[in-house]
């Protein structure tokens, strides 16, 4: 498998609007990226851009296959009557003509990557009816089921229980040791650190490379500016206190 | 009380309006459903009372009805289309102008002197009226809407449930969510001379509401929509033929006592999100 390669990616949603500039890195096989940044910094925008997806961009970007991507979870809808079962075969829907039968090879897969995520119990249950974290776990399986070498996802810990973190937090190590390269967009700085690579967004990119290089209280204060919170000793979070929906 | 259910098919009036709902009912049914999930329940009311002036304009040159459905719906769209565009309005009000619009202008032209009495029918349909080349014609638009919805199941399930993701999963969203409101286009001129401007929406949106909310699965809502509409075809006939009522609008009663009935009974739908 290849990497993922950007190089002075600009763009955004209309014409002679940028939401986001100045973006390049390289990503290796088997690496997770966190991509860090405020709300509205151009997380979501950098996925549209690696989705094919954004209406104006400028610059190059390679990918080996395209990529899988996990929405926020509040962006599915809660009243359409589906089950866990029926999200994550939507992850083969691509490969399958219109009027052919989803195959018995990826009804098994979806089946599999719901007990991957521990929902093994839930595959009949309606998507609406789970908690945030559990349907945070189905998205996420039906990204599994696109089998694709690179996955973006944006936020996959936000708003969710602990069981789910520590789940999701397992598989995206798992994926990695399967040389897929993995976007995390995320506002844990701490977790961040566990990390290969760090992409700090600002409408621009303010840094990129390892934790330990990028992760300083001055590339933390560009990147977040006034949303950072100084903990006493030194230590430094992110505000995010805004953020719920 | 078999009897009671069977004796009104003894004519042939009763058994020909039968055979039209029960075609009605299969793609209005199921259309429902993707109408309501995709939250445009405003815009198949709109296109049906709008088309109007069309049904109007098709009696007084002496065409075929769905001729004046299928100009009616276009013009209704696209003023539709025209009107929401303006910022000044907003898109319900400027739809809630034109089709008041488009009623008054249909409702003009039908009680204008020179034109023959049949405003009522336009906008109740004409059930009892119905011939069997209406019944082959509505078949073959309903059956045209029904294989679109059984074709793009999958990608109106992306799009509707995901909307941001649709594309990465293969499905475009700017190609199915007009594809949906053509499909909706296609059943409305399929069922506006039986059931009339004003009725057909009953048929449409009240029996996928009491599917929805006695269902879990999407392709059961679908079955029992198609069912349901059927069933409210039935009754709705049956009743009319006892109690001497309006055929149309005692099926459009049956259907809205459907869904209010499923609604009580049924599950709460989950908050729209």
């Amino acid at each position: 498998m290849t990497g993922v390669e950007v190089r002075d990616l600009g763009g955004g949603y209309a014409p002679g609007r940028d939401a986001l500039r100045g973006v390049g890195f390289a990503a290796a096989p088997g690496a997770i990226v966190g991509v860090l940044g405020p709300n509205g910094g151009g997380k979501t925008t950098l996925f549209r851009a690696l989705l094919g997806e954004l209406p104006v961009r400028r610059g190059e970007i390679a990918l080996p296959a395209p990529p899988a991507y996990v929405p926020q979870t509040d962006r599915a809808r809660l009243d359409f009557p589906v089950s866990a079962f029926d999200v994550a075969l939507m992850g083969a829907y691509a490969r399958t003509p219109f009027w052919r039968r989803v195959a018995r090879a990826d009804r098994d897969a979806a089946r599999a990557a719901l007990a991957r995520l521990g929902l093994a119990e839930q595959a009949e249950a309606t998507f609406g009816a789970l908690s945030g974290g559990q349907r945070q776990r189905v998205l996420i399986a039906r990204a599994l089921l696109q089998d694709a070498a690179v996955l973006l996802l944006d936020e996959p810990f936000g708003g969710v229980d602990a069981v789910s973190a520590a789940r999701i937090e397992a598989l995206l190590a798992e994926l990695r040791a399967e040389g897929r390269t993995l976007f995390v967009a995320t506002h844990d700085v701490r977790q961040a650190r566990g990390w290969d690579q760090v992409l700090c967004l600002h409408g621009r990119q303010i840094a990129y490379g390892p934790p330990a290089a990028v992760l300083t209280a001055a590339t933390l204060q560009a990147t977040y500016g006034s949303e950072l919170i100084v903990l006493e000793g030194g230590r430094t979070a992110v505000g995010v206190g805004h953020h719920e929906h | 009380m078999v009897a009671w259910l069977t004796d009104p098919f003894a004519s042939p009036l009763l058994q020909r309006a039968l055979a039209e709902v029960l075609v009605l009912s299969l793609a209005c049914g199921p259309l429902g459903v993707w109408v309501l999930l995709y939250r445009e329940a405003y815009a198949a009311e709109s296109i049906s009372h709008g088309m109007l002036p069309g049904l109007v304009l098709a009696v007084l040159a002496g065409a075929p009805l769905v001729l004046g459905a299928a100009a009616g719906v276009l013009v209704a769209a696209a003023g539709i289309a025209l009107v929401a565009r303006d910022e000044r309005l907003g898109a319900d009000i400027g739809v809630a102008v034109c089709v008041s619009a488009l009623v008054g202008l249909g409702a003009l032209l039908a009680l204008a002197p020179a034109s023959p009495a049949r405003l009522q029918e336009l906008m109740f349909g004409d059930l009892l009226g119905v011939t069997g080349r209406d019944i082959v014609l509505a078949a073959a638009l309903a059956g045209a809407a029904g294989l679109a919805l059984v074709g793009g199941y999958r990608s109106l399930l992306l799009v509707g449930f995901d909307r941001g993701t649709a594309r990465a999963l293969g499905a475009r969203p700017a190609r199915w969510e007009p594809a949906l409101l053509a499909v909706l286009a296609v059943g409305t001129v399929a069922a506006a001379p039986g059931l009339g401007s004003l009725l057909l929406v009953a048929l449409v949106l009240a029996p996928a509401a009491a599917a929805l909310a006695l269902t879990r699965r999407l392709p059961f809502t679908l079955a029992l929509a198609a069912a349901l509409a059927g069933i409210s075809g039935a009754a709705g006939l049956v009743l009319s033929y006892h109690l001497e009522l309006a055929a149309g609008a005692s099926v459009a009663l049956c259907a809205v006592a459907l869904a209010a009935l499923a609604l009580l009974a049924g599950r709460q739908v989950a908050p729209a999100h």
